[in-house]
């Protein structure tokens, strides 16, 4: 496979290894901090099959050194064994982070393979780039949102990331707790934080928020995110008005003009009342919606900060600036793009177990390349240059699953659906109960019928009795029945006792040894178990 | 040897009666359970008295001594039980149970006490032998399967043998049949071959209803032997024309009934199907659940558990069969202790047929210090799920799966679960990814809220319990 002119410079990357490179090149777009593989993924790509060939000081600002990565097995592209740090690109995969520029895309291999974020629709010139290039470009933002893939979704585990970020960052600019506080000095409410979106980032976001203690709403277009924002102690906002925003990868779709003035009313009375508010509203592929304006702004307390998760894609607030804390009427509104790097320990090693677990469902390299099953709607979902051109997306065959949330349809009501009983069985037991009684009354002798009597009736009370005792004493009751059935000791007895000892006596007296093993077995086994039960105080 | 008057035993009897109802009756409550068990030994004090005076009663030395060696052994194995042995003593004491009515029936046929006052009730008294031994024997065998299962001393498999439902009717046929030579019998010694003969048979059939049966059945076999031992004995009261032992037999009979009827509705089975077809036969429902992907698992590891229990609120353990195979009780125990000093809410949810006898698991918590009003049913705790932190399922799995409640297709459809997941988190604590006894795979694990801590169940509790005290 190797053609070692048609190699950029740095093709004794593959030479030097044993088996097919997987590239871990340093970040280079300005603030980005995380990298694509960390040292605790090493082993497990090494045993899929792949070498793994780290840029020296790659991991430096994840807080993971180059020592870690080589004590992982991982190769650092240096010399001795590889002419420099550019090395990393003349590997069969490169895994990196943000989307590669055009030049760094000119240093890869041709015919390699890329597995990174990609954004295509915002980075058309890199993807024209790659496919120019013959490289197979994975785009780790296009894996289906299917429940099967969300071990491998970075859009989720970033988000999560950014979500918690939001608050915090917040609550850095926030000049005021964010839990109650009672003191000597006075009493002090909690800060309230309206957080809009119920994703991953809202969601993460709202656990944050109620962390610190502060009082939190959420609102989102989809009603049946209303659940999950409550089990996470928030309030769900309400509006009065009926249609779901739900739409296709679990994000929310754009809704109608009724509805978005209903919205904004709803806003505008919230912008009086909180102290923060955080905004995750995105539509795939569009302008991210506008949902703080500016005269909301104006309505806030000043202090009050706005955090917008949104920022990279236009921003839900309208006055908010990316990359940059802009103020305005005394309110902070906080567009950073960079939230998961501000974690970038945490977020490289989400991104890095997202990465493998990518890695792993395609499976081991095949011929030293990275695997593409077309097949697989992950790979195909995630595939965006293939064979030097790009792939138009994929059709919808299975329909994209609502939030990637556990089954909510599940109601304990079916298990109350009993079989019913089938008539016919109950009319031959019933005459065959009958049956028997007419027989015992017409042929049995009055002695017979008399202990019959004492029997049924005795099947009834232990019937009614047995029926009370708790789940939890099964156990007890067994072994005391086990002991009260030790009865046929009287029988033991009275076969036993008689003058003559022959067979009959001998048999009896065997019985009687067994059914004292269960007397006495039986009733102080019990007297154990019930001694261990005890209550807590 | 001093004697009471018929009437005076007849009354004696009621006495031991009322008190053994009254027994079963104390069970229904903690509180006055151990109450419940004395009144069980009253009563049977009461009984033995009575009987001792009988005036039939005409030698001691043979009952005195059975007596003794009896108690002796019975007090000895229920000082020296384990709790993880219970379900094994339970189905001995089953087995003996059966044993004494088989022997009690033979010691009757051989020498009546009472001669027979005509010849209808002389047949009468024939035909309560035969059922009485025929049951008798049938729990005896059963019981001794049953323990030697649940010992582990034979396989847990149920063994399917081609043709068994025939060779059960065939033996249910040829037990009716002999009953007929047997009542036309000349004498005691030719009848005696006739009984032995069936006693074989039914044996036969004891054993091979419950070689049939897999181990996850226990619960309902061991209740079903239950019941079977109570009829046994009552048969022996017809036998002896004893009220007592026939009152008492009919309890006990009703009360193992009662707990079969429990563990079915629990798996949501019927008593039938149990018996007859477990899962993974033919005639069962079939091992069903083909292979679906279902995704990949997410593992977790104990430092990473920790830190989550470190910060939950609330906490519900599921214990299953698991946790009492690895004797892990007191590790949880510990662990519950731990959790309850940070504050933290921790309770148990305990469903019907987890372990292999009716409340197993109560009794091991119970043995390991665990407060028994943290250790909740299924119906009691399934609604707290939702706002439940994090749920620990420590050896369990059928019991906690999702599809018993969503998939119609599956073998478990319509079974009762606890709501694992619908928690925050799940942590599953298993050796590895087989599936349950039901044969199934569970959904549960491959959830997004899911965790699976592999290893034995022990070591994983015991490192957990390190790293949180760390």
């Amino acid at each position: 496979m190797d053609e070692p002119n048609a190699a950029p410079p740095g093709d004794d990357a593959t030479a030097s290894a044993g088996g097919p490179v997987l590239g871990v090149p340093k970040e280079t777009h300005p603030g980005e901090r995380r990298v694509g593989v960390t040292p605790d993924v090493v082993p497990a790509l090494r045993k899929l099959g792949w070498e793994v060939l780290v840029e020296p000081g790659a991991g430096a600002e994840a807080g993971f050194t180059d020592a870690e990565y080589e004590e992982a097995g991982a190769l650092l592209a240096r010399p001795p064994t590889y002419r420099d740090a550019a090395s990393v690109w003349a590997a069969d995969l490169v895994v990196k982070v943000r989307p590669p520029t055009v030049s760094e895309v000119g240093r890869m291999r041709e015919g390699a393979a890329l597995v990174s974020l990609l954004f295509p629709e915002r980075n058309e010139e890199v993807v024209d780039a790659l496919a120019a290039r013959g490289i197979e470009a994975v785009a780790l933002d296009k894996v289906p949102r299917i429940t099967r893939a969300q071990s491998m979704d970075v859009l989720s585990s970033m988000a999560n990331i950014a979500g918690y970020r939001a608050v915090l960052e917040a609550s850095q600019v926030y000049q005021g707790f964010f839990g109650a506080q009672v003191t000597a000095a006075g009493t002090e409410p909690p800060a309230k934080i309206l957080v809009i979106g119920a994703g991953v980032a809202g969601l993460a976001a709202i656990a944050a928020g109620r962390a610190l203690g502060a009082e939190v709403r959420a609102f989102d277009v989809r009603p049946a995110t209303k659940e999950q924002v409550e089990s996470l102690g928030a309030k769900f906002l309400m509006l009065d008005f009926d249609e779901s925003g739900e739409g296709e990868g679990g994000y929310a779709k754009v809704m109608s003009q009724e509805f978005i003035d209903a919205e904004m009313a709803l806003f505008r009375q919230q912008a009086k009342q909180v102290d923060v508010i955080v905004t995750t509203a995105l539509v795939p592929g569009a302008k991210a919606p506008t949902l703080i304006t500016r005269d909301m702004v104006e309505l806030m307390k000043p202090g009050s900060v706005v955090v917008d998760l949104a920022a990279e894609q236009g921003g839900n607030c309208e006055l908010c600036e990316p990359d940059r804390v802009a103020v305005h009427a005394g309110v902070s509104i906080l567009g950073y793009t960079d939230l998961p790097s501000r974690m970038a320990t945490t977020a490289s090693r989400f991104f890095a177990m997202n990465v493998r677990n990518l890695l792993k469902e395609m499976g081991a390299p095949e011929a030293g390349a990275l695997p593409l099953d077309l097949d697989n709607d992950i790979v195909r979902g995630a595939l965006q240059v293939h064979d030097g051109a790009r792939l138009p997306p994929p059709e919808r065959a299975p329909a994209p699953k609502p939030p990637p949330e556990p089954r909510k349809t599940i109601e304990p009501a079916k298990a109350q659906e009993r079989p019913q009983p089938k008539t016919w069985r109950t009319m031959v037991g019933a005459l065959l109960v009958l049956a028997v009684f007419a027989l015992v009354g017409l042929f049995a002798p009055a002695a017979f019928v008399q202990h019959f009597t004492v029997f049924v009736l005795a099947c009834f009370v232990g019937w009614q009795v047995v029926w009370s005792v708790s789940a939890a004493l099964h156990t007890p009751l067994m072994s005391v029945t086990n002991a009260i059935s030790g009865i046929i000791l009287v029988g033991g007895m009275l076969q036993s006792a008689q003058p003559t000892l022959g067979l009959a006596t001998i048999l009896g007296a065997v019985a009687l040894f067994f059914a004292s093993i269960n007397v006495f077995g039986g009733f102080l086994v019990t007297q154990r178990m019930l001694r261990m039960f005890r209550k807590g105080e | 040897m001093p004697t009471i008057p018929e009437s005076a035993l007849t009354v004696a009897y009621l006495l031991a009666a009322v008190l053994f109802i009254l027994s079963l009756g104390g069970l229904s409550r903690q509180e006055t359970a151990r109450r419940g068990n004395v009144y069980g030994i009253l009563g049977m004090v009461i009984a033995f008295v009575a009987t001792a005076l009988d005036p039939s009663m005409q030698r001691w030395d043979v009952v005195l001594g059975a007596i003794v060696a009896g108690g002796a052994i019975g007090a000895f194995l229920a000082a020296r039980v384990q709790m993880t042995g219970m379900p094994e003593l339970v189905a001995l004491l089953h087995s003996f149970v059966g044993l004494a009515a088989v022997l009690v029936g033979m010691s009757s046929y051989l020498h009546p006490i009472e001669a027979a006052a005509s010849p209808t009730e002389h047949t009468i008294h024939l035909v309560e032998i035969w059922i009485g031994i025929a049951v008798g024997a049938i729990t005896f065998t059963g019981s001794v399967i049953a323990w030697a299962k649940l010992r582990g001393t034979l396989s847990g498999k149920p063994l399917l043998l081609p043709g068994r439902h025939l060779l059960n009717l065939v033996l249910v046929g040829a037990t009716v049949a002999l009953a007929v030579p047997f009542l036309q019998a000349a004498d005691p010694q030719a009848g005696l071959l006739w009984v032995l003969v069936m006693t074989g048979l039914t044996a036969v059939l004891g054993m091979h209803l419950v070689m049939a049966i897999g181990g996850a059945d226990m619960p309902v076999v061991v209740s079903l032997l239950n019941s079977y031992s109570g009829w046994a004995a009552a048969a022996a009261g017809f036998v002896l024309s004893n009220d007592l032992l026939i009152v008492t037999g009919a309890l006990v009979g009703s009360s193992g009934a009662i707990l079969s009827i429990i563990m079915c509705r629990a798996m949501n089975r019927s008593i039938l199907n149990v018996v007859f077809g477990g899962f993974g036969t033919a005639d069962g429902g079939g091992g069903g659940g083909e292979a679906v992907d279902q995704g990949e698992v997410v593992e977790t590891n104990t430092e990473t558990l920790a830190a989550e229990l470190a910060d939950a609120q609330s906490v519900v353990i599921v214990p299953g069969y698991g946790m009492a195979v690895a004797r892990a009780q007191h590790g949880v125990e510990d662990l519950v202790d731990v959790l309850r000093k940070k504050g933290c809410e921790v309770r148990f949810a305990i469903h019907p047929v987890a372990g292999r006898l009716p409340g197993h698991m109560n009794v091991l918590l119970a043995e390991a210090g665990v407060p028994y009003d943290i250790v909740l049913e299924m119906d009691e705790i399934n609604e707290d799920m939702p706002t439940t932190d994090v749920v620990l399922i420590i050896g369990a799995n059928d019991i906690v799966n999702p599809s018993a409640l969503d998939d119609t297709s599956s073998p478990i459809y319509g079974m009762p679960v606890i709501e694992a997941w619908k928690a925050k988190r799940a942590v599953v604590f298993k050796r590895g990814m087989s599936s349950g006894y039901a044969g199934v795979q569970n959904p549960l694990f491959f959830l997004e809220r899911t965790r699976m801590l592999f290893g034995d169940a022990k070591a994983s509790v015991d490192a957990l319990l390190a790293a949180l005290r760390s």
